[in-house]
């Protein structure tokens, strides 16, 4: 009967397969009118609202696929269809075009990130900076800060206070920064170290109580956008990017909560 | 890197083999009664419950996730309960793992539990009836030895199952060091940090793993099919 059953799901598999590769291989190819943008995971809502200003008046189309920065670089250097990278970072961007599938000449910064203390609890963050120094923590979500360029500035943060020794064992890790809110705002975690721009789309949502980092604890989280190899001929992709420097785009981008 | 280290890797092997060894126990314990009875009873109950053992054969893992994230939280259900309880909060530990695990693999223990106590002839538990043999002597004597291969690959698939788990620990364990940590999370961290000669060790290491497990699950069954002969 087992085999039975083994047999059945082979088939089922197989059958599928070419079915799936059939789909996808009549899928058509980007036309140069869109522009597939890959965009680090906090800065998926500005992309958004970026790319539908940028479609309203260009009237070309941009799609966003969000993911950390570390797995959009695995994606990228294995041939994933992007024109555009919104990095977390400058380094990842950087090495891109180091490694020639990004072009040097549009590189530049775009966003410059902030930290803040924050918990979905209204009366739990009150005098922020005393909390952090020595108040009583029990669970602090950060992004991995091996992976994710908010979560090593968490870490120096914590360095900072002189508590990272201490706190390590209490850290709750998302693998993204998007994934460490994720934790705080459902309240599984009382108290996260969160990127300015996820903070204040949480408290649009919902009231919460933060305390914002200053500047100087951690090194600065520069932002950096490349233009793709893939999308070196593509029109959307460059105006897109040109689009990205625009003072309208930069006061949409403070407005996210970025420096 | 830390998650290159010689102290993450040894952390993660153990928080693995104990989560898989102690879901595979707790499954065995509320699995054999549970078994026994969707096998057995004409309860209208069995087909509505039958489909909600195996559920997580089918759902998602970040369905399961979700609504553990979400119950384990402070004013969730679960962390509720705990909380009434005098108990620390589930989110994020260790127990929590557990408690996801046990839910995600429970299929595994429970559906060849089942099948194995279908087919053991009505005679024989008549026949050691006749003989006024008491129930819990029934159990371990006549079934238990006939049910031998339902539970060999019961706890099989529930340890390999546990051990293969990822987007539900991914979603509510947090990434702790020691403590949810588990091989197939720590495998994803390489992969993200592009630390790849690590992550093939791993990946290697974890599929030869799979495969013994599956091949001893094999063997055992056919020996026992073998000796019943």
């Amino acid at each position: 009967m087992r085999r039975n059953w083994v047999a059945g799901l082979l088939l089922a598999v197989a059958g599928w397969l070419p079915a799936t590769s059939l789909a996808q291989s009549a899928k058509p190819v980007a036309k140069p009118a869109q522009a597939r943008i890959a965009v680090a995971a906090n800065f998926t809502d500005a992309a958004r609202k970026l790319a539908s200003d940028y479609s309203k008046q260009s009237g070309q189309k941009i799609e966003i696929s969000s993911a950390s920065t570390g797995k959009l670089y695995a994606q990228i250097v294995n041939g994933a269809p992007f024109d555009v990278l919104l990095s977390a970072d400058a380094e990842t961007p950087r090495r891109l075009v180091d490694e020639g599938l990004a072009d040097g000449a549009t590189l530049h910064d775009y966003a410059i990130g902030r930290l803040v203390l924050w918990s979905r609890d209204p009366a739990r963050v009150q005098g922020g900076e005393a909390l952090l120094r020595k108040g009583d923590i029990n669970r602090l979500a950060i992004a991995n800060p091996a992976l994710a360029p908010y979560g090593a500035a968490a870490r120096e943060v914590l360095q900072h206070v002189r508590r990272w020794e201490e706190l390590k064992p209490r850290l709750v890790m998302g693998e993204n920064i998007n994934q460490a809110s994720q934790f705080v705002v459902t309240g599984a975690a009382p108290l996260g170290l969160l990127p300015r721009s996820l903070v204040m789309e949480a408290n649009r949502k919902r009231q919460g109580s933060g305390w914002e980092i200053p500047a100087a604890w951690h090194a600065p989280i520069v932002q950096s956008a490349v233009l793709l190899k893939r999308g070196e001929r593509n029109p959307a992709a460059r105006g897109f990017l040109t689009y990205l420097r625009s003072p309208a785009a930069q006061r949409q981008i403070h407005s996210f909560g970025y420096d | 890197m830390e998650f290159t280290s010689h102290t993450t890797w040894v952390a993660a092997i153990w928080v693995t083999l104990k989560l898989a060894t102690l879901t595979t126990l707790i499954l065995l314990v509320l699995g054999t009664p549970l078994a026994w009875w969707l096998a057995h009873t004409r309860s209208p109950w069995r087909m509505p419950i039958g489909a909600v053992v195996s559920l997580p054969m089918v759902l998602p893992p970040t369905v399961l996730g979700f609504y553990l994230l979400l119950g384990m939280a402070p004013d969730g259900p679960i962390g509720r309960l705990t909380d009434a309880l005098g108990l620390a909060s589930l989110a994020f530990t260790f127990n929590g793992l557990l408690l996801a695990s046990v839910l995600y693999s429970l299929p595994f223990a429970v559906h060849p539990l089942q099948a194995g106590f279908a087919a053991i002839p009505a005679p024989a538990l008549e026949a050691a009836a006749t003989l006024r043999a008491s129930p819990p002597d029934r159990f371990l004597t006549v079934i238990l030895p006939l049910s031998r291969p339902a539970l060999i690959t019961a706890t099989l698939f529930s340890f390999a199952h546990t051990v293969g788990e990822f987007g539900v620990v991914l979603m509510v364990g947090g990434n702790i060091d020691g403590e949810t940590r588990v091989l197939s999370v720590l495998l994803y961290d390489q992969v993200e940090g592009m630390a790849y000669a690590d992550a093939h060790l791993l990946a290697a290491g974890l599929l030869g793993f799979s495969f013994a497990l599956l091949l001893l699950m094999q063997w055992l069954g056919r020996r026992t099919a073998v000796a019943h002969g």
